[in-house]
Parts: structure tokens; C-alpha cells; sequence
């Protein structure tokens, strides 16, 4: 018998306007020993169906519709909270994606960590320390005995996701429950992560539901692959089934969804647009101490009409690079020639005039825009600032360029929080393009996204580079997406440049011993071939 | 053109500003437009005090003495035998006016003081904040005592101590509404647009900081109308024969035994036009929230 089994599982949400299926008659199972991933973009359900096994979903406004989901041979649905609550945690364990958030900072984790052991089972306080320090050694922790009593805030992301990972097995639960559990990690964590979840799965023989908005991610580890769309079940399959010989368009589109080729050569002779020179930019930490070296001398041109990739994981300073280019941080040294210009001495006026050049798309679309402004004023601001069009022909503009992004023209009234994320990305590269810049400074513009809104968009880049001409510094962490699109490739590590080539150059011949890591840890990586 | 393509700039060139927005969110807000009518009413009335008022404000009639409600005097007469009524509606002027004219004063000078210290941040901060401070730890009373020693004593003194004193408050908010908007993406958009820092904090940071403001600013008004009864208590502020809602409440309440309507009516005034602002400043603050649910 399996583990966990769902049948015909319907959740709805009850609202003021009307009734909100997120979940529709949906069936899978979880064996012991084995990893069954969820895949499906926000909003697919996903979550919810997991979250409704452990009474996590909040009724109302949710709503069972029916179904059953049997758990050693009881149905999840019909218990209590109170039995509920002796699951929880016992049995049942989960990991979520952002580990900052799910620890409470003011308590140690070691203190955290013996809390589910003291609340399930009746074990002294001495048990439960000894406990928790085997099995953050079994989680790779460094030194558990000295980091026992350190706080959250103490540790990197992907240490605290390994402690959160800790805390979930603490009870030796049956399941585990990992919802994103690596999304808010760099490509490098997200492959330790990964397979510490495998190991440990194997090793204690638990079953685990894996949800994820990326197919690739479970590439090397799923069993069982389960794409939701929409509340829907449209495809299950063993890993070799969905991987190789997906039935379902949907499926078939998420596998198309990521990126696996290499950009051709630009033909012609290079013409360094942006030559940076020795440039330096550190972070103060008061009088006393050593500042950061966010980006420490580094030196190198961006051509005309290139694009730029930029990797590094988080902290390599890939982003400050970008942010000094466009003077959105105070640059310590070195030189940014724009032109023949020398950004760097700019003033006033005269970097006014540069900054019309040269734009840049952030990361997260949901803080990049105004909340109170509408699509119209965020787009009509650049192109009044910088004398554009004027406010009779204003209008105009901001329609051609919501066709050039892709926006309805209908949506111009609209407020940011009415639209998706994918949307938002679109407004947020026309407010980048209303100047008509040469140069595009974008900091993981898809990173944010679900897997199909990120190849769109890059798609809406590469033929929004092609139309305006642009030069573009690609920034990411994500290999493959710069691969893909850039026509070179720099690897930045801890402020300094270690490595630079194309795409094809880079993933065949690997210089550094930190570029061959960072390829190992491309999620998929035996689909890349 | 097209004519559908003619269609869709005219709709692009609607008024789209976030005022207008929030005006036409506000009309839908049945409380806040009441609040509105009522406040209109009021100011209007203030205005033109001098004309439609049934008597002078210096009229005593000793011989009638206090009289409650009657055909000649609607609301009544004081101890002086003077016409409730129209004293409460000069009081009307006085303490709207303080209200109104103090508390603008406050928050032009609070929002911008706070945002400029919270944008700029460093250095500029620190001074900036130590001396809103400072201003806080001196003691109220001998700074206005102060005031009025060197100034004398007026209107326009009371407008300017009372202001003075609201703004600190106000810094502090805006400071730290600031500070954390900063941090944002689309602040540093802006900058990268080549914005000036002025157009900034008053097009993007701003208006996403006015909802605890405006929450603060309904709660300072009736405070500082409350401020200026104090003071003219004390002798401070405004003196008889004028008067305002303040001092008419506080002589009604030491007589509010004999001559309850004495304190009822300035009373009823003066929370008529408290309730007015607050749901005005609830409907304005809603408004002006885009996210709130729209139509």
C-alpha cells in the first residue's frame, strides 16, 4: 500500500464574488522511499492541494469539495485539528521556501529545533539537545556543538534551509512535505540542497511530496512527476516519461520552457560601447572596519549591440557591477567609459543626460513600480522627463510602447497590483525602453517569474534588443538562461572577475574550478545535452 | 488613424492621476461624503459669520441673563445673556481656522522635513532628526509662554506655536515611511530615469507614504483645536469677547449643572466636526490606497 494516497481531491475558495475552484478532482500517491514531484506555476494549485492534507488551508475562505487522502490507512480530511496536530510535524513534516521567514528569529535554533521533539514525545532536555546536534551533523552543519545556541540570523540562506530541513525530520516523520524548498537559493545551494533531500530520503527510506514551479529542478531527483495546470492534473509520469516522451502540450511546453541551446557568434568586429576599468566599489562599515569589496578591480568592454552575461551567486557583487555602470551606487575607483565618457565623473546635468542612455530592468517586478502609479503615469513619466514627447503626443508614445511590450492598450488606467508578474516585467522593460537607451543593465529580469512567463519574456528581450538596438549587461544566476542569451559570458566570484568566454566556450571548457561547480549545479543538467 | 486607434489615445489621455482616482473612489464612500457635506457646511458657515450671525458677538443682555432655547435666541443665551448661537459660531472660525491653518502648517512642514531626512539619509539625517528632538524635549508651556512674551499675544502666534509643536510628530512618521520606501526597486528606477531628488520624494515617495499620515493628520486636527482651548484657558491663547468651541466647552462645563445647554451645543459642534473628519480621513485614506478593492 502506498503512503499517501489522494483521490478525486476538489478544494474551492468561497468568495464575496463567487466561488474560486483551486483544486479539481486530483489523484496521486506518494510511496515510502520515494520522491513525487508537484509542478505547476503559481496559482496551479499546487500548494493547496499539499497544504489541505495537513488542515493548513485556511476554511473558509476554503472549502473541501470532496475526495479522500489516506495516510497509514486514515483519511487526512475527515480528522480533527487536534489529531491533525499530533501529524503535524510527527508524521507528517514540512520545509518551505523561504527559511528566513519560517524561523523565528529570536529563539537559537537549537532551542528550535528541540521544540517539535519536547511537544511529540515525552524525552528529557538533555535527550532532545543530544538529538538535534545528530541530526544537524546529518544535515551538514559545520560544527554543530558551537553553532547550537547561534540564531537564525547567524547563518546563510542555505544553511538555515538545512536547518529547517533538520527540524523537519527531527520526529522521523513518514512524509515530508518540501514546498520550493530551493527557490530562494543560488544554483550552487540548490544543488546541495537537492541532494541532501535525495540522500536523506533514500537513507530513511521517507516519502517525500516536492513541489516546484520547475521541471528541471526535479530533473535529477523525482520519482514520480505530477504537472498540475489550473487545479488540473494533466500529466503524471516517471521521471524518463515526462522527460523524454511527454504526451500532455502543457508538459511539452514547460520542457520547451527551458533553455537549452547556446547564442551563435555575432558576425563583424567588435566596438567596445562600455569599457570598465579597474572598477572598484566598496561598502563603508564605519570607521573601524573593513569595508565590503562588493566588486573589487575589475576590468572589462561590452561591445555594441552585444549582450553581456554576467553569473555569479549571491554576494559575487554581479548586481553592483550593473548599479555602478548606471551610477545607482557611489563607485570607490576605477573608470566606466560610456562612449568615450567617463560616467563616473559625471554631474548633474550632464549625468541627467547620460542616464537617458543607458536603463535598467530590476529583478523583482513587484517593487519596481510605483504602486500608486498607473501604467500611463509610469510610462509617461521618462518620456516627459527627458522631452520625449510632449503632453500633447504623450499619449501616443505610451501606447506604442505598451504594443512594443505586449500590454493591451486597454490596461493603461491599471495600478501594478492588477496585473501578474509576467505583466509587470512588461511594464517595467517599457519604462526602460521610453528613453530610447543604448545601453540595458538587466538584474535577473526573470528570476522572479514562473518558467513559461520567464521564456516569454526573454523571448520579448531578445526581439525588443534586435528592434531598438540595444546593448545589454545581462545579470543572472541562472547559467542556462545566460547561456542562451548572451553572446559572452563572464563569471564573477567574490567581487573578482575569474572567468570569461561564450557560452559554448565556457560550458565546454571550464577554466576554473569555481565555473565547473556552478555548471554542475545547473538544475537538469543531463537534459542541457 | 484609425478611428478605433483615435479611441484608444483619447481613453490613454483621460485624466489618470492618482487624485482623481481617489476622488472618484471617495464619492462611492457614503460616510466620507457626508463627513465632506458637513465640513463644507461648517466652513462655509465660518466664512460668512459675519453677515448671517443673528447677532453681534459683544451683545449682552444682563437682564435676560442665561436662558435656554427660545424663539428669539435658538440655542439659548450664556450667563451674560449673549446669544449662544452666534457665539458659536464665531467660535466656529476661530477653532476651524486653528484647526485647519495649524495643521496644514504641520504637515507641510513635518512631511517634507521627514521625507528629505529619510531620502538623504546619512549625516543629514542624523542632524536633521536630532533637532526635531530637541524640539521635542523642550517643555511646551515655556516655549509658548516664551512666544508670547516676546511676541504678544495673537492669532497668528497661536497658529505658528501650535504648528510647530504638530509637525514634530509628523517628521518622525514620515521619516520612517521614507526610510523603508527607499529600499524599494522603484525608487532606484526613478533615479536611473535621472529624476532630481525634489521630484522623487514628492511624485514616488510621498503619496506612498500618505496612509499613516493622513490617519495622524485626522488625529491632530481635533488635537490641536483641543491645544487652542487649553491655551485660551490658561490666557494664553485667544481672549474674550472672542471665543471659539474650546472655551465655550469649558465655561459650559463649569455651569453645566444650572445651564447644560451651555456645554451640549458647542458640544455637539465640535463633534459634529470631529466625526466629519474622521470619516473623511478614513474614505481619504481608503481612496487613496489603489489596492483597496476597486468599484
Amino acid at each position: 500500500m502506498a503512503l499517501l494516497e489522494v483521490h478525486n481531491l476538489g478544494i474551492s475558495f468561497v468568495t464575496r464574488n463567487g466561488t474560486n475552484k483551486a483544486v479539481a478532482d486530483i489523484s496521486f500517491t506518494v510511496e515510502l522511499g520515494k520522491i513525487t514531484a508537484i509542478i505547476g506555476e503559481s496559482g496551479s494549485g499546487k500548494s493547496v492541494a499539499c497544504y489541505s492534507l495537513l488542515g493548513l488551508v485556511p476554511m473558509p475562505p476554503g472549502r473541501i469539495d470532496g475526495g479522500r487522502a489516506l495516510f497509514d490507512g486514515r483519511d487526512l480530511l475527515q480528522l480533527g485539528e487536534s489529531e491533525l496536530r499530533k501529524i503535524r510535524g510527527r508524521d507528517i513534516a514540512m520545509i518551505f521556501q523561504d527559511p528566513m521567514t519560517c524561523l523565528n528569529p529570536y529563539m537559537t535554533i537549537g532551542k528550535q529545533l528541540m521544540e517539535p521533539l519536547l511537544y511529540h514525545h515525552k524525552v528529557s532536555g538533555q535527550q532532545a539537545r543530544s538529538r538535534a546536534l545528530e541530526l544537524l551533523a546529518e544535515v551538514g552543519i559545520r560544527d554543530p556543538e558551537s553553532t547550537f545556541d547561534n540564531y537564525p540570523h547567524q547563518f546563510s540562506g542555505g544553511m538555515r534551509q538545512r536547518v529547517m530541513i533538520a527540524m523537519a525530520l527531527i520526529n522521523e516523520p513518514k512524509l515530508l512535505i518540501a514546498d520550493e524548498p530551493t527557490t530562494a537559493l543560488d544554483v550552487t545551494i540548490q544543488a546541495q540542497i537537492l541532494k541532501l533531500i535525495a540522500e536523506l530520503q533514500s537513507k530513511r527510506n521517507i516519502g517525500v511530496i516536492f513541489i516546484s514551479h520547475d521541471l528541471a529542478v526535479v530533473a535529477d531527483i523525482a520519482d514520480t512527476i505530477v504537472v498540475m495546470k489550473q487545479g488540473e492534473i494533466v500529466e503524471t509520469g516517471n521521471r524518463e516519461g515526462i522527460f523524454r516522451h511527454a504526451r500532455h502540450p502543457y508538459t511539452q511546453k514547460l520542457l520547451a520552457a527551458i533553455p537549452t541551446d547556446s547564442k551563435q557568434a555575432r558576425p563583424g568586429t567588435p566596438q567596445p560601447l562600455i569599457q570598465v576599468r579597474k572598477l572598484c566599489t566598496w561598502f563603508g562599515q564605519g570607521r573601524h572596519r573593513e569595508p565590503v569589496k562588493a566588486v573589487d578591480n575589475v576590468s572589462f568592454d561590452i561591445n555594441r549591440g552585444e549582450v553581456l552575461g554576467l553569473v555569479g551567486e549571491s554576494g559575487s557583487g554581479k548586481s553592483t557591477i550593473g548599479r555602478s555602470i548606471l551610477r545607482l551606487v557611489p563607485v570607490t575607483s576605477g573608470q566606466v567609459n560610456f562612449d568615450g565618457t567617463d560616467l563616473t565623473a559625471l554631474q548633474g546635468g550632464e549625468l541627467k543626460a547620460m542616464r537617458r542612455r543607458m536603463q535598467m530592468i530590476f529583478q523583482d517586478p513587484f517593487a519596481s513600480l510605483n504602486p500608486r502609479m498607473t501604467v500611463y503615469d509610469t510610462l509617461a513619466e521618462p518620456l516627459l522627463l527627458h522631452g520625449i514627447e510632449s503632453r500633447k503626443t504623450v499619449a501616443q508614445g505610451i501606447l506604442k510602447l505598451m504594443d512594443d511590450v505586449g500590454l493591451a492598450r486597454s490596461f493603461v488606467r491599471k495600478y501594478p497590483h492588477e496585473f501578474s508578474g509576467g505583466q509587470r516585467q512588461r511594464i517595467a522593460i517599457g519604462r526602460a525602453l521610453a528613453t530610447r537607451p543604448e545601453f540595458l543593465v538587466a538584474d535577473e529580469p526573470v528570476s522572479a517569474l514562473d518558467v513559461t512567463i520567464q521564456a516569454q519574456i526573454l523571448e520579448l528581450m531578445q526581439q525588443l534588443g534586435r528592434e531598438y538596438n540595444l546593448t545589454m549587461l545581462f545579470v543572472s544566476h541562472d547559467l542556462a538562461v545566460v547561456r542562451h542569451l548572451a553572446d559572452r559570458i563572464l563569471v564573477l566570484y567574490k567581487g573578482k572577475l575569474i572567468e570569461h568566454g561564450t557560452g559554448d566556450e565556457l560550458f565546454e571548457r571550464p577554466q576554473q574550478e569555481y565555473t565547473r561547480q556552478l555548471l554542475q549545479s545547473i538544475p537538469g543538467r543531463s537534459l542541457l545535452t | 488613424m484609425s478611428s478605433e486607434a483615435t479611441g484608444d489615445i483619447a481613453r490613454a489621455e483621460q485624466g489618470t492621476s492618482l487624485w482623481q482616482d481617489a476622488w472618484l473612489r471617495l464619492r462611492k464612500n457614503h460616510l466620507a461624503v457626508l463627513g465632506l457635506a458637513i465640513l463644507v457646511v461648517f466652513i462655509v458657515i465660518a466664512l460668512l459669520t459675519p453677515w448671517i450671525a443673528p447677532y453681534s458677538y459683544q451683545e449682552q443682555n444682563l437682564e435676560l441673563g442665561a436662558s435656554g432655547p427660545s424663539a428669539a435666541h435658538w440655542l439659548g443665551t450664556d450667563i451674560f445673556g449673549r446669544d449662544l448661537m452666534t457665539q458659536i459660531m464665531y467660535g466656529g472660525r476661530v477653532s476651524l481656522a486653528v484647526g485647519f491653518i495649524a495643521t496644514a502648517v504641520a504637515l507641510l512642514i513635518g512631511v517634507t522635513w521627514g521625507a528629505v531626512a529619510g531620502y538623504v539619509g546619512g549625516r543629514t539625517d542624523a542632524v536633521m532628526m536630532r533637532m526635531v528632538d530637541i524640539l521635542y524635549a523642550l517643555p511646551f508651556m515655556i516655549f509658548i509662554v516664551l512666544l508670547t512674551v516676546v511676541f504678544g499675544r495673537s492669532m497668528l502666534l497661536l497658529f505658528l506655536a501650535i504648528g510647530a509643536v504638530e509637525w514634530l510628530t509628523m517628521a518622525r512618521i514620515m521619516r520612517g515611511q521614507v526610510q523603508s520606501l527607499r529600499q524599494m526597486e522603484f525608487v532606484e528606477a526613478a533615479v536611473s530615469l535621472g529624476l532630481s531628488p525634489a521630484t522623487l520624494i514628492f511624485r514616488h515617495l510621498v503619496p506612498n507614504a500618505l496612509g499613516p499620515i493622513i490617519v495622524y493628520t485626522t488625529l491632530t486636527i481635533p488635537n490641536v483645536m483641543l491645544l487652542e482651548a487649553f491655551l485660551s484657558f490658561l490666557g494664553l491663547g485667544i481672549q474674550p469677547p472672542q471665543t471659539s468651541w474650546g472655551l465655550l466647552i469649558s465655561y459650559g462645563a463649569e455651569t453645566m449643572e444650572e445651564y447644560p445647554w451651555l456645554l451640549i451645543f458647542p458640544g455637539v459642534a465640535l463633534t459634529l466636526a470631529l466625526f466629519s473628519l474622521n470619516f473623511l480621513g478614513d474614505g481619504l485614506r481608503d481612496a487613496l490606497d489603489v489596492r483597496g478593492a476597486k468599484d
